[in-house]
């Protein structure tokens, strides 16, 4: 499963990125690496963006961007 | 003097901190959120001179944007006695990572973790000693809104207790810096011999250019440093940057409780309705025509007594220049040239910025920009730009030259670029009042609706966004051709507004910034229209002589070689162009009386004025050449003439397409 399939309210672990660097240093800054928690928590009035909760804090990831992260489900 | 360096990861209070350190009105001209370069203040405490630095929020010293690229810069190469790191308490493990990468960098740091009050009301506990232990370094918590802290921070600036943690790489990093330390301990001059090593590792070119450029010579000519690199290198990949963050998330751990796990939950109520599929877009319109019928229904009255205020005071000055008995030429000059125009700017243009500016700064100190950031973009995705875009345009609303270095945020080149050539099209405070009067005079009545008003109002500002996201496309696919870059954008807590603050801030930073760099163009302006009406070839003003030279083309799309000329004149300051108009019209050689918008809509009318001349004029104003302030901004933002030239042709040829078609289409009807 990847990122962007997750609903609203979904809580998973970051199993894998598989991105370019430019992509994961990005995510990086935001703290989101193999092994974080996240939680889905809106999705914007078009469906994309998608707003997660990482490390505290709320951050919108393109669809894009979230299906190049692979997550379990928690 | 001692120099500090203040860094921070965006929206964590930075600026407020910067101010309490030195002082309210350092900070002329910034626009929160937003350090456009390095400000820089002093204070004095203690009877000590300090220099303090405020840097561009950064979530992390591997740059991705120009501004981060200051802020990396600056703590990597420049000298400083201190570098305060501004955390966020409420998401403190995130921020942490910056100042686990600054300690790398240097230990002269103190960290300093702001919004603790947010962090109370939300039942989050640091234990700030635990984390100075940890740290090795001296902590202090603020909440620098209401000051709090502030001394401490203040005291603690002699502070020279640096004994930073050295952060532990997993063995395969560890083992690599082992072997290039040796060799680099005596040739990075001041900069860690270790924090070199993780960089020549973890190589990245502009940084590492940068590093050459400091030293002088390039490590990597050292040919035991290389071969030692090309062997570690056959290693296979190091992953570094993974280990601060697992840092961070260890340290996190140990200094933060929660006492209520669900924290965020009332703000993401309030996000459940303002990013909602139903709410979210009406939301954004209905706020926006809010904040246009508070502003046009509030300015009407205090620009009324501003005209009446300067029309008294020019009889006296009037009588005291006869007085001193100065010659009728400079008289005239003075009074109907210069005075006039001036005044003319500040009793249009200060009411409204007075209501619109404070607003606007409630919208952004709440929190609020963001999500509409957020709920379009999509629409900009589709337009192959970025989402952020948005917020430059939001503050295009206030100036176009801020919207236009605000692009900064922007980290793909292209993307910024389109948001610099696209920002026009978001009408400036310069541009409202022209617009407001017209739509008043034309549309609703001198005693019409002003609700009407604000529909007609929002419905240009609508067409203002559709031709943004129409001409971005088409850079998108022909000279700016490419793929939308990755996104991520943090949509920070709701914050309760200080009302009292955002006033004073948006009256001083903002309402008398713009309003004086208008009040400074205008003077000139003024005395080169007035001069321009008055002398004559052939018995007719230079002002006429040029304006009958337009005038062909300017029927062609539907108004006229006046209003052209007006427009071109007021290219310093776009609040000038009515001023300009009504001048020219009236061949007097100095502006008109106004006495009311009455008057203004008859001396229209009387030169051929129509309603599609209105519409013509209003689309114009929507769509022409930026001010010159903004294309000085431009020149200054993208290093370039072609980008400033189609900053200037883009919106100047589609408001004549627009006009033209107009025109015509009306015509035909």
């Amino acid at each position: 499963m990847y990122l962007c399939d997750m609903k609203v309210g979904n809580k998973a672990i970051v199993k894998k990125i598989v991105a370019n660097d430019n992509i994961k240093r990005r995510l990086l800054d935001i703290g989101l690496i193999e092994g974080t928690n996240v939680e889905c928590v809106l999705k914007s009035p078009f469906n994309d963006p998608t707003a997660y909760l990482i490390r505290g804090a709320i951050i919108a990831i393109r669809k894009e961007d979230c299906d190049k992260i692979e997550v379990d489900i928690i | 003097m001692k120099i500090i360096a203040l860094a921070g990861n965006p929206n964590v209070g930075k600026s407020t901190v910067f101010n309490s350190l030195t002082g309210l009105h350092q900070h002329t001209g910034n626009w929160p959120g937003k350090t456009v370069s390095n400000a820089s203040g002093m204070f004095k405490y203690n009877n000590k001179d300090y220099k303090i630095y405020d840097l561009p929020g950064t979530y992390s010293l591997i740059s991705h944007s120009e501004e981060e690229e200051v802020a990396r810069d600056f703590i990597c190469f420049n000298k400083y006695d201190l570098v305060i790191v501004v955390c966020d308490a409420v998401c403190l493990e995130r921020n942490l990572n910056l100042v686990l990468q600054t300690l790398e960098i240097t230990k002269k740091v103190i960290v300093c973790v702001n919004l603790m009050d947010e962090a109370k009301k939300k039942k989050i506990n640091i234990d700030l000693n635990k984390l100075s232990n940890i740290l090795g370094v001296p902590v202090v918590g603020t909440s620098a809104r209401n000051k709090n802290g502030i001394n401490e921070l203040l005291n603690n600036l002699e502070n020279t207790n640096f004994n930073p943690i050295e952060i532990k790489y997993d063995d395969k990093v560890e083992e690599a810096i082992d072997i290039l330390l040796p060799y680099l301990e005596d040739k990075t001059k001041d900069l860690n011999p270790r924090w070199g090593a993780i960089n020549l590792i973890n190589y990245e070119e502009s940084l590492y250019k940068k590093i050459t450029n400091y030293l002088g010579y390039d490590l990597l000519e050292d040919k035991i440093i290389k071969n030692q690199l090309i062997y570690i290198k056959e290693e296979g990949n190091y992953n570094i940057a993974d280990s601060i963050v697992k840092k961070a998330e260890e340290i996190a751990k140990e200094v933060v409780t929660y006492e209520n796990k669900n924290y965020k939950q009332k703000d993401l109520k309030i996000d459940k309705i303002t990013t909602s599929k139903l709410f979210g877009i009406p939301l954004i319109i209905a706020l926006l025509m809010v904040i246009f019928w508070l502003t046009i229904k509030g300015a009407n009255y205090p620009s009324d007594l501003l005209f009446q205020f300067f029309s008294y005071l020019e009889i006296h000055i009037l009588n005291f220049l006869e007085f001193l008995k100065f010659p009728q030429f400079l008289i005239d000059l003075l009074i109907s040239g210069v005075y006039k125009v001036l005044t003319w700017v500040v009793a249009v243009m200060l009411p409204p910025m007075a209501i619109f500016f404070p607003l606007f700064t409630l919208l952004e100190d709440l929190g609020y920009l963001p999500r509409i950031a957020f709920n379009l973009d999509k629409m900009f995705k589709k337009c192959r730009a970025c989402g952020k875009q948005a917020l430059t345009m939001c503050m295009g609303f206030g100036c176009n030259a801020v919207g236009v270095s605000g692009a900064r945020i922007i980290d793909s080149p292209r993307e910024r670029l389109i948001a610099i050539l696209t920002n026009v099209f978001v009408p400036c405070n310069g541009r409202f009042p022209t617009m407001i009067t017209l739509i008043t005079i034309f549309f609703v009545g001198i005693n019409g609706n002003s609700f009407l008003s604000v529909i007609i109002l929002t419905l240009v500002i609508l067409l203002g966004f559709l031709l943004t996201f129409l001409a971005s496309y088409i850079l998108s696919k022909t000279i700016l051709k490419g793929v939308p870059s990755s996104f991520t954008l943090e949509l920070p807590p709701y914050r309760k507004p200080q009302i009292g603050k955002v006033i004073i801030r948006s009256i001083f930073d903002r309402t008398l910034f713009v309003l004086s760099r208008a009040v400074i163009v205008a003077v000139p302006a003024g005395a080169l229209i007035w001069l321009l009406a008055n002398l004559h070839i052939n018995d007719i003003s230079l002002l006429n002589h040029i304006s009958s030279f337009l005038d062909p083309f300017g029927k062609l799309i539907g108004m006229d070689g006046v209003i052209l000329i007006s427009f071109i004149l007021g290219f310093p300051a776009n609040e000038i162009v009515i001023p300009i108009m009504l001048m020219t019209y009236m061949a007097t050689g100095n502006l008109v009386e106004y006495e009311s918008l009455e008057s203004l809509r008859s001396i229209l009318v009387n030169n051929g004025w129509t309603v599609i001349t209105a519409i013509c004029v209003l689309i114009f104003s929507l769509c022409h050449f930026p001010c010159s302030t903004t294309c000085l901004t431009i020149k200054k933002e993208t290093g370039s003439l072609k980008w400033t030239l189609l900053a200037i042709i883009i919106p100047t040829l589609i408001g004549i397409i627009l006009c033209f078609l107009i025109n015509n289409i009306s015509n035909f009807i």
